[in-house]
């Protein structure tokens, strides 16, 4: 497509564009060192996640607001509007992912010290790096605007899904011992949480494909 | 192509005016080409497109405007209620009693507010006065200005505003009973204020009429029609229910223009 007359207009929506990758990096990264500091009981990689919250969060105000003022101002229409209504939409489920990576770090703090990772606890860092690829397909599909790679997002979580049922059934049988029902619970939270992620990314994909097709396809509309 | 998507519109889905292959030609330039649209009665239709499109040429084709144009010549069928306006022996006056207009430019006579609501059917031969005085009043409640100049009917229409001036030229055309009204651009000279009272009776008298507005406001075309048609070079290439051509267009040269890429 052609670019717009109103350079201005054009560079903002550039703008608006860059910005929600930057989130979407940042995203990326506290998902990665969430785990880490799950796996590693390292509180100080859980504090630099909470530390990037904050700053996620003023990443999606500054989403919000940039979305704001081009409805306000340009008054966009067809794909520009929905681009503008997708940015809205996608930057929520950013922050929600970023409040989820809180969630992991926070409970790696409460977890009793060990050697090495739980049975269950253990089966979280492939879930992770599963969630955190689908959301890097679901950015590189707005990157690239492309209905495709958003659509192969989908097919995705059910893994996510499945791991999460297997870590909760693991989990069960880890708690049978009075004294892991603490860490048990926690785990369980986590994979709760990574499921959460999965979703999120989900969608965000969905958002790509409403983006370039105009097509509402949540919750099951084809 | 002809037919908009209905399932989203919300006006009437009867057709008003059916238009098959229609040409326009100035001397040898070709203005309009193969234009098939059918307009639905009590709907607002907007035309869109850039300037030199074609889409004033084509909403004056509507009411037999171009006939007065000398090196203009219209192709094809244009017919109102069934009825080809074209047809022999039909009386253009008739045509246009039935499919007024309004411009961009407000246009009153240089006579009192109520002569200029009342000029029609005195030309027409109506003689009656009360049946005269009830009409202006009609017309003038239905232009959304009665009030406004109820104390002043026989002041001269020059003293209103620009806004005022615009709803005094519609009340002039309600007065002889049209059923289709297009407007070439009618806000555009106007201030917001001015142009969303315009706009706003533009939404109350799509209850009774058919509206067929031309614009160069993508806004305005978003807010007051039911359904759109975009022209480009002389040619229709898109038309659809408003609300969709806005939100995802299915043509590439629809949405580069309505989103400012291009025009």
């Amino acid at each position: 497509m052609r670019t717009h007359t109103h350079q201005e207009f054009e560079a903002e929506l550039r703008n608006l564009k860059d910005r929600l990758l930057a989130m979407g990096g940042r995203c990326e990264q506290m998902i990665g060192t969430a785990v880490s500091a799950f796996e590693d009981r390292d509180e100080a990689l859980a504090n630099e996640v909470l530390e990037a919250d904050r700053e996620m969060n003023e990443d999606e105000r500054a989403v919000d607001d940039l979305a704001v003022r081009i409805l306000a101002l340009r008054q966009p229409v067809g794909r520009d509007l929905r681009f503008a209504v997708a940015a809205v939409k996608a930057s929520t489920d950013l922050e929600r992912i970023g409040d989820e990576a809180v969630n992991i770090a926070e409970r790696a703090i409460e977890m009793t010290p060990a050697d090495r990772l739980s049975p269950p606890g253990a089966r979280l860092p492939e879930m992770a790096q599963r969630a955190g690829a689908m959301l890097r397909e679901a950015l590189n599909a707005l990157v690239e605007e492309d209905p495709k790679k958003a659509r192969d997002v989908f097919d995705q979580d059910d893994a996510v899904d499945e791991i999460y049922s297997e870590v909760l059934t693991m989990c069960l049988d880890y708690m049978k011992d009075p004294s892991n029902i603490g860490d048990g619970i926690r785990i369980c939270n986590c994979a709760k949480y990574l499921e959460r992620i999965a979703d999120h990314a989900t969608n965000i994909a969905e958002m790509v494909i409403f983006l370039v097709e105009g097509r509402d396809v949540r919750h099951g509309h084809a | 192509m002809n037919v908009p998507d209905k399932k989203n519109g919300k006006g009437s889905l009867d057709v008003k005016m059916e238009t098959r292959g229609v040409n326009v030609f100035y001397a040898d330039n070709h203005a309009i080409k193969d234009v098939d649209l059918d307009i639905l009665d009590r709907s607002v239709t907007a035309l869109i497109g850039p300037s030199g499109c074609g889409k004033s040429t084509y909403l004056r084709a509507l009411n037999r405007m171009n006939d007065t144009i000398y090196s203009a010549r219209v192709e094809g069928r244009i017919l109102l209620d069934g009825e080809d306006i074209y047809g022999s022996g039909v009386d253009p006056v008739e045509v246009r009693r039935r499919v007024g207009m309004v411009f961009q430019k407000s246009n009153p006579f240089p006579k009192s507010v109520f002569d200029n609501v009342a000029f029609g059917l005195q030309i027409g031969g109506e003689k009656d006065k009360d049946l005269i005085a009830e009409r202006v009043e009609e017309s003038l409640k239905g232009a959304a200005l009665w009030d406004e100049v109820k104390d002043r009917l026989q002041a001269s229409a020059l003293g209103l505003s620009g806004g005022q001036q615009q709803r005094l030229c519609i009340a002039r055309c309600l007065a002889v009973w049209p059923e289709v009204i297009l407007m070439d651009e009618p806000a555009s000279a106007l201030d917001p204020i001015a142009t969303a009272k315009i706009e706003e009776l533009i939404r109350e008298l799509r209850e009774q009429y058919t509206i067929v507005i031309v614009t160069h406001s993508m806004q305005q075309a978003a807010r007051v029609s039911d359904y759109t048609a975009f022209f480009y070079m002389g040619e229709l290439i898109e038309y659809g229910a408003t609300d969709g051509m806005f939100t995802r267009p299915a043509r590439k040269r629809t949405e580069e223009y309505i989103s400012g890429r291009f025009g």
